[in-house]
């Protein structure tokens, strides 16, 4: 199945009953697989004027307790930007997918990874996070749409499947696990009628008063800490010894493991670090991995961005070096093997 | 002893931030009298977005959604698409709905959505401090037009309930105001219309209520009434300006565009 595809069919599985998006390329076939399937699946698919309007539209159905998507790329997620902090003020659940591609500006078609610190740092404005999964295969894009609908309801906030242009158009063959969708009880708080039975609800991101809105920050900040704690998650591979930790996610991770393999094939002890949360940023297993590594090098379809993180995690107690393309280039495995040897000869 | 006027049950009884002589007063108040006339407080879902008009979920006691400026009417959508058979309003000044939000408001019009937009039309940004609204009239005096609107620079008004009834999704476009006893009942009137097209699944309809803003007006309430009448009902005509249910329709759309 194709990239794009599967995060649809795995969405509609894991009960989305609502898919709002406007057309951009490399996710296309994300809104096509919707428009074909949500009616059938007894769930809403509407085309909106603008990714603005997508956005908001999300956030009327998420207000009413429904679990709700939109996906876009790159320049349609900046669009998204207002909307996505509307949503994190409102405390609602909701997924967005973006299927990167190069920018910045209208940039190009082809994959990027440069949306990084957009997405774990800048998605809008004012004091938030957003759960970002960064899946590397075609399984793990519908098993992080699942657990995204599932964490997003159980944390009240959004939640964001950073995927990119090569993900989005590769096909795999897939598993679509056993989904108990929507177990979470939204009664408490969704907006879509009282039936004079309760106090009205509102939904809403406005404080007036300081001290009331340090508070409603203060309190999303105690859920965050929590996060921190248990939803992280990532893939270390032959770390145990290695002399050199190549850090990647994504798509960029499958290169470099190819190229961690040829390394260790030319008896240069590489190893691998992939997360799959950006934020949480898995800081734990990162210090697991590098245990017995001497530098660190980050590879990125960028000019350089989750290194920021990686040199946070570590508390820059080892250099790390960095390796990466932009603009939709792709590095491929000679490259970063050529990279390891560079570092692993300066020792 | 009979009560013969009380307060709208679904209006929450607390004091307003309106300023005084302000007409947002009275326009939540009809709408809530339509509401508790028809019984669907229990069944409302109200939007209200960026504006003076804002805090209005403290004011209204069905369930309420705060939106971004210009934005109700999509988040009015997702809420409407996933309960069709609840009831959806949102309540939008002039320059979230005529400004910031056209495209939302034009595109939420033509695809029919089945809610209600009850749209205060003051000429003026209320909250900001009285900039130049999208419907500011020309020769109009505000923060941003010192000199007073001038087309030649700032370009003309937008007449909301003209443009929207030229959309075949529009099934009701009224303009009414506020200003009199009887305008006060035709707009209460023109109100219930809209929400009961809603109930009977009709489409898109709109109230636009001409209302007053002293405060940035730099006028008296009374002498803010006074303006209403002289200067924006010969700019902004009274009056349907579609009805689906009547037979009554725009220029373009007679010319055949259906």
């Amino acid at each position: 199945m194709k990239g794009n595809e599967a995060l649809a069919e795995a969405a509609i599985r894991a009960g989305c009953k609502c898919f709002f998006g406007y057309p951009i390329t490399p996710q296309t076939e994300l809104a096509a697989y919707m428009a074909k399937r949500m009616h059938k699946a007894g769930g809403v698919f509407l085309q909106a004027e603008s990714e603005i309007a997508a956005i908001n539209m999300v956030l009327g159905a998420a207000s009413t307790g429904v679990r709700a998507m939109t996906s876009s790329s790159s320049p349609g997620i900046s669009l998204k930007s207002e909307g996505i902090s509307y949503i994190a003020g409102s405390d609602l659940p909701a997924v967005i997918i973006n299927v990167e591609r190069g920018g910045p500006g209208l940039g190009g078609i082809q994959p990027s990874q440069a949306d990084y610190w957009q997405a774990t740092r800048a998605l809008g404005h004012g004091d938030f996070h957003l759960l970002v999964f960064a899946p590397a295969s075609v399984q793990e894009m519908v098993d992080m749409v699942v657990k995204a609908f599932d964490r997003a309801d159980k944390y009240r906030m959004p939640a964001m499947i950073l995927a990119d242009g090569l993900l989005g158009q590769m096909m795999e063959p897939v598993s679509f696990p056993e989904i108990n969708p929507d177990a979470y009880d939204k009664s408490g708080w969704a907006a879509n009628g009282h039936g004079f039975k309760r106090e009205h609800h509102i939904i809403n991101s406005l404080y007036l008063k300081p001290d009331e809105l340090q508070n409603s920050v203060y309190e999303r900040f105690e859920r965050y800490e929590k996060i921190k704690q248990t939803e992280t998650d990532a893939e270390l591979y032959l770390t145990e010894d290695c002399d050199i930790l190549v850090c990647a996610f994504g798509a960029t991770a499958r290169v470099a493991k190819s190229a961690v393999n040829s390394a260790r094939e030319a008896g240069i002890k590489a190893g691998l670090f992939r997360p799959k949360t950006l934020w949480p940023y898995p800081v734990k297993e990162i210090n697991e991995a590098c245990k017995t590594a001497k530098k660190l090098l980050s590879v990125e379809m960028s000019m350089g961005q989750m290194i920021d993180d990686i040199k946070l995690a570590i508390n820059c107690s080892k250099p790390v070096e960095f390796f990466g393309r932009t603009g939709g280039v792709v590095p491929t495995p000679a490259e970063i093997l050529e990279q390891i040897k560079k570092i692993g000869g300066a020792e | 002893m009979a009560v013969v006027f009380e307060r709208p049950k679904s209006l929450i009884d607390i004091p307003t931030h309106y300023c005084p002589g302000c007409t947002h007063g009275i326009v939540h108040r009809i709408l809530c009298e339509v509401i508790d006339e028809m019984g669907i407080e229990g069944d409302t879902v109200g939007v209200c977005p960026v504006g003076c008009s804002v805090m209005a979920y403290d004011y209204f006691n069905c369930d309420m959604i705060e939106a971004a400026h210009g934005r109700a009417p999509a988040v009015a959508t997702g809420v409407k698409r996933t309960n069709p058979d609840k009831f959806v309003f949102t309540y939008q000044g002039d320059g979230d709905l005529a400004a910031i939000g056209t495209a939302e408001t034009v595109h939420v019009a033509t695809r029919g959505e089945n809610i209600v937009v009850i749209f205060i039309n003051n000429t003026i940004y209320g909250m900001t401090g009285g900039q130049m609204a999208p419907t500011t009239i020309p020769g109009q005096v505000t923060q941003t037009t010192p000199y007073g609107r001038d087309p030649e620079l700032a370009g003309y008004p937008v007449k909301v309930c003209e443009m929207l009834s030229t959309l075949t999704g529009t099934a009701f476009a009224q303009r009414v105001a506020v200003d009199t006893v009887p305008h006060v009942r035709e707009a209460k009137k023109a109100i219930r219309k809209a929400f009961e097209n809603q109930k009977e699944k009709r489409g898109f309809s709109i109230v636009e209520v001409l209302s007053t803003c002293p405060t940035n007006w730099g006028l008296t309430p009374l002498e803010a009434i006074k303006r209403l009448q002289d200067e924006m009902i010969p700019y902004y005509p009274l009056g349907v300006y579609k009805d689906v249910t009547e037979g009554v329709f725009s220029h373009s759309e007679k010319g055949g565009n259906e």
